[in-house]
């Protein structure tokens, strides 16, 4: 007579035959991001639904019930994030198809940009500091204004944790997303120009999409800023880094 | 599109070289984007090879690429826990801060009196 196995040992022996898949972990992370985003838009494009955070959260919510250490998911799934470089790289191409914007208000986006900047990467260090937080905190911090994939190879750079930085980046972006209107309207900021270039500075992808959807000019400007500001704070960070004392 | 893969590749290779030799302090992906933009703004034909087909697809879905390195959050829990009011005060009030500073500076430099502004391009003219 066919011995049969209790159920539980079936269900471990098949576990461990798809987890041994180079395709698994690939697969985990797709589906979970598929996952985020159907919850985004059944949500109705709300922008706390955020698809990468409900990955991130349904992926660890896995990796926590299955016993799989962090190091394994990311090993495995080293064929999606392989493509964070190139995909970085590829921002020259709307940044380039931004620039005839740039050659109008050229010294007020300039300032603008590089004052912002100052103020994100300035203000997330010395705040940090203020309230009795870790420096590897406060340097995690410092370039969450940019975007997600250039601010974690910029808190490597300065010594933070790129994983914190990835989820502060994302943070901000919903924070700018839902408060940049009544902010912005109770500074008196009239033009749209201003609006979305400070958008984009202060919360890069997340709500420049966001300032897209409210006014053209705003998406636009947003979407300069996300491209330069990825620039100023890559060339500003360690410097204003060193000055706060870092 | 092929083209155009390897033309990322070869910007971001060109970037970690650059940043090796120079010693920047700029991430070399972020010196391999600064390198093609000026690549294409320079010469604009290169779009051509199908860099905007590879590009297009890649930013789409950006946020999923970004996913594998967030996880690892779950290594860092407990920083999370132990330094809560530090990150919150310090995430919502340097955002609020930037976005606040860029918008006025740049509706101030814009409000300045057209005179002042003519006067210092005339000034700077005159120079030449």
């Amino acid at each position: 007579m066919l011995a049969i196995p209790p159920s539980a040992e079936i269900a471990t022996s098949l576990w461990h035959a798809l987890v041994a898949c180079p395709l698994f972990w690939p697969g985990a992370t797709l589906a979970a991001y598929g996952a985020g985003l159907t919850a985004q838009r059944r949500l109705g494009n709300m922008a706390l639904a955020n698809p990468v955070l409900i990955a991130i959260l349904l992926l660890a919510g896995l990796l926590r019930a299955t016993g799989t250490p962090y190091s394994a998911y990311f090993a495995g799934a080293q064929p999606v994030h392989l493509l964070l470089g190139p995909a970085t790289v590829a921002l020259a191409v709307p940044l380039v198809a931004a620039l005839p914007l740039l050659r109008r208000s050229l010294s007020g986006v300039v300032l603008g940009l590089v004052v912002g900047t100052i103020a994100s990467v300035a203000g997330g260090l010395l705040l940090v500091r203020a309230f009795g937080g870790t420096p590897s905190l406060a340097l995690s911090m410092a370039p969450k204004g940019v975007t997600t994939p250039i601010a974690m190879a910029l808190a490597q750079n300065l010594g933070g944790l790129p994983p914190v930085t990835a989820s502060l980046a994302i943070a901000s972006g919903i924070l700018v997303a839902i408060t940049a209107t009544p902010v912005l309207r109770l500074c008196r900021i009239s033009d749209w120009r201003a609006h979305g270039l400070a958008a984009g500075t202060a919360g890069s992808g997340v709500a420049a999409a966001h300032a897209l959807g409210r006014h053209e000019i705003a998406g636009a400007f947003a979407g300069l800023a996300v491209g330069l500001n990825g620039l100023v704070t890559a060339l500003l960070a360690a410097p204003i880094a060193r000055l706060c004392g870092f | 599109m092929l083209k155009g893969f390897l033309l990322l590749i070869a910007a971001q290779l060109a970037g970690i070289g650059l940043q090796a030799v120079a010693r920047l302090p700029v991430p070399g992906p972020v010196i391999g984007m600064f390198l093609l933009a000026l690549l294409l703004a320079q010469r604009p034909r290169v779009r051509t090879v199908g860099l905007e087909q590879i590009a297009g697809g890649l930013l789409r879905h950006m946020g999923l690429l970004f996913v594998p390195a967030g996880v690892g959050l779950i290594d860092h829990l407990d920083l999370l826990r132990t330094e809560a009011l530090p990150l919150v005060a310090g995430l919502a009030g340097s955002t609020l801060l930037s976005l606040v500073a860029t918008a006025l500076v740049m509706q101030w430099h814009d409000k300045l009196p057209s005179l002042v502004k003519g006067g210092f391009h005339a000034r700077h003219s005159s120079v030449r």
